[in-house]
């Protein structure tokens, strides 16, 4: 069962560049686990550590002043590419709670929402000045109310976001869309039965 | 079902049948027709089920396939899987289909091969169906004139439970395209131009609908290139209507109907295309007759060029985003702004991948191919997309083609598509590749990839460096590209 999304207020990871892709996110060496759990060695390893392991100081996760932080601030189209959903799985298992970025990529969004990592879309000028605000007070934080639908940047500034509204309830209630749709099951079965299969696999 | 004589495209009609139940405020539940599956993306969502204590809904429905991370060096004379966590993946995924009746077209199976080719090939993917797999190139199956798009494991795991998805209906947009293709220009000269105009964000939120003269004149393998990388310009799903073209493919293949139901499938299957009238929410025109054959230069689909052209410079850029993205990419790729793309020397030449490694895509490199030679520390790696296709090629000799030009010819899979079963580039090394992502690392760490046609790759290969497939067409007596 998710756990319901909760209020939480955090210091922010910015990674300005545009179109990151789910192979940058977790490159697919690291797709041969059958687990979840795990994947933040992975999170953006190819940027993290050079060709023989070892770190590379000036990506940002690595600079010390930013680990524990749970908000990343994500140039423009953030998630395109491949559908793994260790994408999402490796930003959360990292502390990743929250990515803000112009947009997302569809399939990225989808699989963020299912587990509880918010993809929070805003505007080009409140992008850029975001990254502004980032840049001059690196340890500005940002406070993400989901069931308000706002974030609050700092003491004073607070804007809204969008975010589909079923995906909302469903992260605020901790409703797992599994059961959902099979406490609907019946229409299923009507939908079944009035539509005859179109294939079958094992003929 | 909506009664309604409002002209519908393509995507709301398939759309529309599927809806299960549409309730205020919530996405539908969208019935799906067919699920395919592979090893990478599948163990959680089984894992999932097994917890819920859940069986799979339509085992009947779904169908499974090992791809992704296998070897392909010939597994003969009993070897296991090396790569011991790849080798445990396609063990859980031949438990999986075991504990769960699914079939597996697994290791060692004739009808092995990479989801996207299996399924049209054995005619499981047809027009008017909706069609998920756990993977974004499930678009590929589109062609067919299926609402096809890839999904992530929860969504895998909402499948195998209830063979429904929660979905917001898509926007459309539709992507036609006029004129004719000139020779030695083909399907992935159409895609590439695409992505390079409308940006790999182009299509969020939209389903493309491919139209025109010159989408009709292509035969099926070459729309399923078309729509394989409509997820590389945004779009989670990308079509074309169903025509004579789909049914002559289809017919006669394991799955589909026959006799009587072929029939009535082949009626049914004419209703579909879109109404006269009907409107798209977003639309762009092309003009196939303008084209040259193109490639990329960048570290993503969008930053391509025409093969004649020259490496953008980052001080045109409209914004300072793309500038810098541009100047990364270059730096990635060690490319200066305003060199020829043709011209750069290419260390590995791969032919293969869902986008790329039909029979037709191994039939045009081989025409170029035959008789020639691939160039001095230029590396040829061949491989088809399905043991099918591998069986069909080899009846044609055309592995013989590949091997006597100095190329390797091997197995069925993903391979250096996506590099994780030990077929990869070394850091530094250039790929010209017929797969379809150019991403930072994607065909081995630090390796770098221009993506471009099977032609362009086969010129390329015999030069040695990027080369306009144009003049070796024109040499060739066969035809190739364009018709
Ligand atoms: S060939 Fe490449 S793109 Fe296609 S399914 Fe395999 S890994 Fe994905």
């Amino acid at each position: 069962m998710p756990e319901p999304v909760t209020a939480f207020t955090s210091r922010v990871v910015p990674l300005p560049a545009e179109n990151v892709d789910t192979d940058q996110i977790i490159p697919a060496r690291f797709l041969k686990t059958t687990d979840k759990a795990g994947l933040a060695e992975g999170l953006f390893y190819n940027w993290r550590y050079g060709p023989d392991g070892t770190p590379r100081p000036d990506f940002v996760l690595n600079r010390p002043e930013m680990q524990g932080r749970a908000i990343l601030l994500a140039g423009a189209n953030f998630g395109p590419g491949s559908s793994r959903e260790h994408a999402p799985w490796a930003l959360l298992s990292w502390g990743i709670r929250a990515v803000i970025s112009t947009g997302f990529a569809d399939i990225f969004r989808a699989n963020a929402l299912k587990n509880g990592l918010l993809p929070i879309v805003v505007s080009s000028e409140r992008h850029a000045a975001l990254f502004g605000r980032v840049a001059a007070d690196p340890d500005v934080e940002l406070t993400v109310d989901l069931a308000a639908q706002t974030v609050r940047v700092g003491d004073a500034d607070t804007f809204a976001f969008e975010i589909d509204p079923f995906a909302r309830r469903m992260l605020l209630e901790g409703t797992d869309e599994i059961g959902y749709v099979l406490a609907r099951l019946p229409a299923i079965e009507a939908w079944e039965a009035a539509h005859p299969a179109r294939v079958n696999t094992l003929g | 079902m909506p009664e309604t004589t409002r002209p519908r495209t393509l995507v709301e009609k398939i759309w529309e049948e599927h809806v299960v139940l549409q309730e205020e405020g919530a996405p539908a539940i969208l019935a799906i027709d067919l699920h395919l599956v592979h090893e990478v993306t599948s163990p959680q969502a089984f894992t999932g089920l097994r917890a819920r204590g859940l069986p799979v809904r339509h085992p009947e429905r779904t169908v499974a396939t090992a791809d992704h991370s296998i070897p392909t060096l010939p597994l003969g004379r009993g070897l296991p899987i090396v790569d011991t966590q790849a080798a445990f993946q396609v063990s859980e995924l031949e438990r999986n289909c075991r504990d769960f009746g699914i079939p597996l077209h697994g290791m060692g199976s004739e009808t092995r091969g990479i989801v996207h080719v299996i399924g049209p090939e054995l005619g499981l993917s047809q027009p008017g169906m909706t069609i998920v797999c756990g993977d974004s190139h499930t678009a590929t199956h589109g062609a067919l004139g299926a609402l096809a798009f890839g999904i992530g494991t929860s969504e895998v795991e909402m499948v195998l439970a209830t063979q429904c998805l929660l979905q917001r209906r898509p926007k459309t947009y539709e992507v036609r395209v006029d004129g004719r293709l000139a020779p030695g220009v083909s399907a992935k000269d159409i895609i590439l131009a695409l992505i390079a105009r409308i940006g790999v964000g182009g299509g969020t939120g939209h389903v493309f609908e491919y139209t025109g003269e010159a989408i009709r004149a292509l035969g099926m393998e070459q729309r399923m290139t078309i729509c394989n990388m409509s997820i590389e310009g945004g779009a989670r799903a990308g079509l074309i209507a169903p025509d004579e073209t789909t049914f002559e493919y289809l017919h006669g293949r394991r799955h589909a109907p026959r006799g009587a139901a072929w029939d009535a499938a082949v009626a049914r299957w004419r209703t579909l295309p879109s109404d006269p009238g009907a409107a798209y929410d977003r639309s762009i025109t092309l003009d196939a007759s303008a084209l040259e054959p193109m490639v990329t230069y960048g570290t993503n689909p969008g930053m391509g060029i025409p093969i004649t052209g020259r490496i953008p410079a980052p001080e045109d850029a409209p914004d300072e985003a793309r500038r810098r993205a541009l100047e990364r990419a270059l730096a990635y790729m060690d490319l200066r702004p305003g060199e020829p793309i043709a011209g750069r020397q290419v260390d590995v030449v791969f032919l293969g991948s869902c986008t790329n490694s039909r029979i037709g895509d191994l039939r045009e490199a081989a025409a170029l191919l035959r008789g020639r030679h691939v160039a001095p520390g230029t590396r040829l790696l061949v491989v088809p997309g399905s043991q099918q296709v591998k069986a069909q090629a080899e009846r044609e000799g055309l592995d013989e083609v590949f091997r006597a030009a100095g190329g390797e010819w091997r197995e069925s899979g993903c391979s250096m598509c996506i590099a994780m079963n030990g077929d990869q580039l070394e850091p530094g090394q250039y790929a010209i590749s017929t797969s379809n992502r150019n991403f930072e690392g994607r065909q081995g760490t630090g390796g770098r990839t221009f993506l471009a046609s099977p032609l362009t790759a086969a010129a390329s290969a015999i030069a040695g460096v990027v080369a306009d497939p144009r003049p070796l067409v024109d040499r060739t007596a066969v035809q190739v590209g364009g018709r």
